[in-house]
């Protein structure tokens, strides 16, 4: 086990993708204390601005302790390994990750698993805007992998996603599944307006309250109960909504029938 | 400064220099009889391939259209960029490189003049702005006069001399090169939402048919006496079934020809599908082949597709609406006022689909079935087939038979079966991918001190780091495509510019256009002043561009016959 506690509050944007079990690997501890990390527009040694400890030979399982908001791209592309992290994070953990898991006790930045590819990322706390999305103007978002958000979420959650999962046990923002194209967003409270705007494909459960659902979307019928993943099924019933028209899209939208009391002028359309 | 390229093999297909070993001597940026040889500052270019710097007929690298898709993918520029050094600015991009970085990213491969193809006339200020800024090359743009309202409207009155002193005033005063012609007749019935689909079809409100258009502006093209032949991008582009069309138009100019070359096809890997739809895709290239190898009135360039991300750019508007419509990407459509539209859409060519691996395919297929090299030059379309940055990789495909073979066996299996790639033996040597990438793109261009190494030849040299003696490049192809991706030195005017692929120094290239003299000075009629008030955004006035505009100006005087 690796682990890093900050030496100092850091005042300017740190951008550490060298904190990754990818990289550690195979170094000793002089190695890594010798990587480059860009402080501001700075470049630095890992070792001058984080404490490094050695607990043992595995330098695949990094603890960092402490508060990490002004670092971003920690974990970026990593394809093994364990990063756990007490505290909050900055932008773009994760980004590109292809395999391995993050967990985070804290907050994070956006962009959190960025077109990510596989790998779980777990969140115990809030995440920022643009969960698992790309990029401006990039058409491919997330490709594989988990996500799983204890708190709340921002804006734009599961943008462009091509396949995966999102799990949120908090509310969501506005435009969740924005251009979602495969994958599967689960959001266990409620979810603000426009969600699936422009989805082609795949699936968004809101298990909480909607206040509108985009004049682009159809009713298609009441679901008793939807399948998240394997073995886990979220209890109805759920209204299923079938959009977005602008895009000849075919996506899936379940709303839980309970809590939304005034999606009921929908079911004459049935 | 005096500079001698000791040793070298030398691949000079103007001169006709095959591969001999000689030397290069280099006085005040032009190639000279001799040098004092203890004063000159030597190369040793032992081992390593000596060729004129590269000439590119046709890329998109400037403008307002490269400068919407620039700004249309911001995801194009995060994973390519540029550091600054002490020598060159900073940059991004990959398929639209900013300005600077494209000039030095065609330092590094050995090229210096570059063709900047589809400028629309009233952007010309900007194209040169940009223009300007890429340094090192040469540099040149080729005005979009195919759907210009005045050249339609005199073309349909049959008025070929007004029109030629018109067309003279248009390219001076843009400061172009080259008569563009794009969809003739096309891009003005895309204007109310239309298209033309054969060479004689009527174009909307003007009475004209595309055939009408490309013969005149073909013979004002020879009263001008122009350097270069009219550079037409054919009509339906990009559909299947379209090289009849292409067949039919490289006709329709065959008795202007009277020998020379009268017209070239651009991108022509577009313009060779066969096939009623994209599912019954086949290559033409073997007929288009057959049809430029008996005539001598042609010359074209590949559009070779590469499997990239790219961005497609070009002044075909419908075309780029199709594009869009298949590819459901972003788009950019754009209305240049009276004189011509233009469209952008993002585009991945992958190896996996059926119609990207046959475009591949076709684009190799004509390189290689067209005989003379002479009549058909590399390019890709820049970014259209794929970055220019590509190119390495294309001559590695068009000179071994085993790196065509290594690609064919990783594409699509049903176009793998259609390819005629597996039945061409042909596999080019470095004497004519030198006329490919240099000399024959030169001579088509009529530039008479570029592509050569002949005594009072611009100092533009490229010098590659594989031996032809000891590499076989149909064996170790690898070897070939590492040493044209990066050259060992590049000389521009008589200076050395870059280094093993590394800049040593920042220069300003020149930019070349044409300098037309007709008999008397053009006027322009108060009726014409006045259709400018009605019709364009920008007064007659301020419509030229000025010579001071241009960083180096270089002006080329021609003389025409009206």
């Amino acid at each position: 086990m690796v682990k890093l506690y900050p030496c100092k509050e850091f005042r300017f944007p740190i951008v550490a993708e060298c904190i990754n079990p990818e990289v550690f690997r195979g170094k000793t501890s002089k190695e890594i204390e010798m990587l480059k990390v860009w402080e501001g527009n700075k470049q630095r040694k890992l070792s001058e601005l984080f404490k490094i400890e050695m607990a043992d030979g595995d330098v695949e399982n990094i603890v960092i302790q402490g508060d990490l908001s002004k670092v971003r791209k920690i974990g970026a592309g990593m394809k093994s390994g364990e990063i756990t992290i007490h505290g909050n994070v900055g932008l773009h953990l994760g980004e590109e990750m292809q395999d391995g898991k993050i967990t985070v006790y804290g907050d994070v930045g956006g962009w959190v698993g960025s077109m990510m590819e596989g790998g779980t990322i777990e969140i115990h706390g809030n995440a920022s805007d643009y969960l698992g999305a790309p990029y401006r103007g990039c058409s491919e978002g997330m490709h594989g992998g988990k996500i799983i958000v204890h708190g709340n979420v921002g804006n734009e959650a599961g943008a462009r996603m091509r396949k995966g999962i999102i799990k949120i046990y908090g509310n969501a923002g506005q435009f969740a599944g924005l251009r979602m194209r495969d994958g599967t967003i689960y959001i266990q409270k409620d979810a603000e307006a426009r969600i699936g705007a422009c989805m082609k494909g795949g699936k968004i459960v809101v298990g909480g309250f909607l206040e509108s659902v985009l004049p682009t979307f159809t009713i298609e019928g009441v679901r008793e109960k939807v399948k998240i993943e394997e073995g886990e099924t979220a209890a109805g019933p759920f209204y299923l909504f079938l959009g977005d028209i602008v895009e000849h899209g075919e996506g899936k939208l379940y709303i839980l029938k309970d809590k939304n009391p005034h999606l009921r002028v929908y079911e004459k359309f049935l | 400064m005096e500079l001698l390229v000791k040793n070298g093999f030398v691949y000079d297909p103007i001169n006709g220099v095959d591969g001999e070993r000689m030397d290069i001597t280099i006085k005040d940026g032009k190639i000279v009889e001799k040098v004092n040889e203890h004063k000159a500052r030597k190369i040793d270019a032992s081992g390593m391939i000596v060729m004129p710097g590269g000439v590119d007929i046709h890329c998109h690298i400037a403008g307002s259209e490269v400068n919407a898709g620039r700004l249309l993918r911001p995801e194009d520029h995060f994973r390519d960029f540029e550091r600054k050094t002490s020598i060159t600015r900073s940059g991004v991009g990959y398929s639209i490189p900013s300005t600077f970085t494209t000039g030095y990213r065609y330092a590094r491969m050995g090229y210096t003049t570059i063709m900047n193809p589809s400028m629309p006339p009233l952007e010309a200020k900007h194209t040169h702005e940009e223009l300007s800024d890429t340094p090192i090359v040469d540099k040149a743009s080729y005005p979009l006069l195919g759907d210009w309202w005045f050249v339609l409207e005199y073309l349909k009155d049959d008025k070929i001399e007004e029109c030629a002193r018109h067309v003279a005033w248009m390219i001076s005063s843009t400061r172009g090169y080259a008569i563009k012609i794009v969809n003739p007749g096309g891009l003005e019935a895309w204007g109310f939402g239309h298209n033309v689909n054969s060479l004689d079809d009527q174009v909307p409100c003007f009475g004209i048919t595309p055939r009408e258009i490309i013969r005149g502006l073909c013979k004002v093209n020879r009263l001008l006496n122009l350097p270069h032949t009219i550079h037409v991008h054919t009509n339906n582009l990009g559909k299947p079934g379209n090289y009849q069309t292409t067949i039919k138009t490289m006709q329709c100019v065959e008795d202007l020809a009277d020998g020379k070359p009268a017209i070239h096809i651009t991108h022509c890997q577009f313009s060779a599908f066969k096939g009623d739809s994209w599912a019954t895709l086949e290559s033409g290239a073997e007929e288009i082949a057959n049809y430029v190898n008996v005539h001598s009135h042609v010359t074209m360039d590949m559009g070779q597709v590469v499997f990239t991300d790219t961005t497609t750019m070009t002044a075909d508007g419908p075309f780029q609406y199709t594009l869009y419509e298949l590819s459901g990407n972003k788009w950019v459509n754009h209305d240049v006022e009276t004189e011509t539209s233009a469209g952008i859409v993002p585009f991945r060519y992958r190896r996996k689909s059926y119609v990207h691996a046959m475009q591949w395919s076709i684009g190799l297929e004509l390189a290689l079935l067209i005989k003379d090299p002479w009549k058909i030059f590399l390019t890709t379309d820049h970014p259209n087939g794929g970055p220019f940055t590509a190119y390495p990789k294309i001559i590695a495909w068009l000179m071994s038979r085993k790196a065509r073979n290594a690609t064919l066996k990783r594409i699509n299996s049903r176009a793998r079966s259609r390819s005629l790639l597996p039945s061409i033996d042909r596999e080019l040597n470095f004497y004519e991918i030198a006329i490919m990438t240099r000399a024959g793109q030169a001579k088509a261009l009529g530039l008479k001190n570029k592509g050569h190494l002949g005594v009072g030849a611009d100092a533009d040299i490229a010098i590659y780091n594989v031996n032809p003696e000891e590499t076989d490049p149909s064996k170790k192809y690898k070897r070939v495509r590492k040493a044209f991706k990066r050259a060992a030195y590049t000389i521009k005017g008589g200076k050395i510019v870059a280094k093993d692929g590394e800049i040593l120094r920042h220069m300003e290239g020149d930019t070349m256009w044409l300098d037309v003299q007709v008999s008397e000075p053009i006027k322009i009629s108060e009726d014409m002043k006045r259709r400018f008030r009605d019709y364009w955004t920008v007064e007659y006035e301020n419509y030229p561009v000025g010579e001071d505009y241009l960083a180096i100006s270089n002006p080329i005087a021609v003389r025409a016959n009206v």
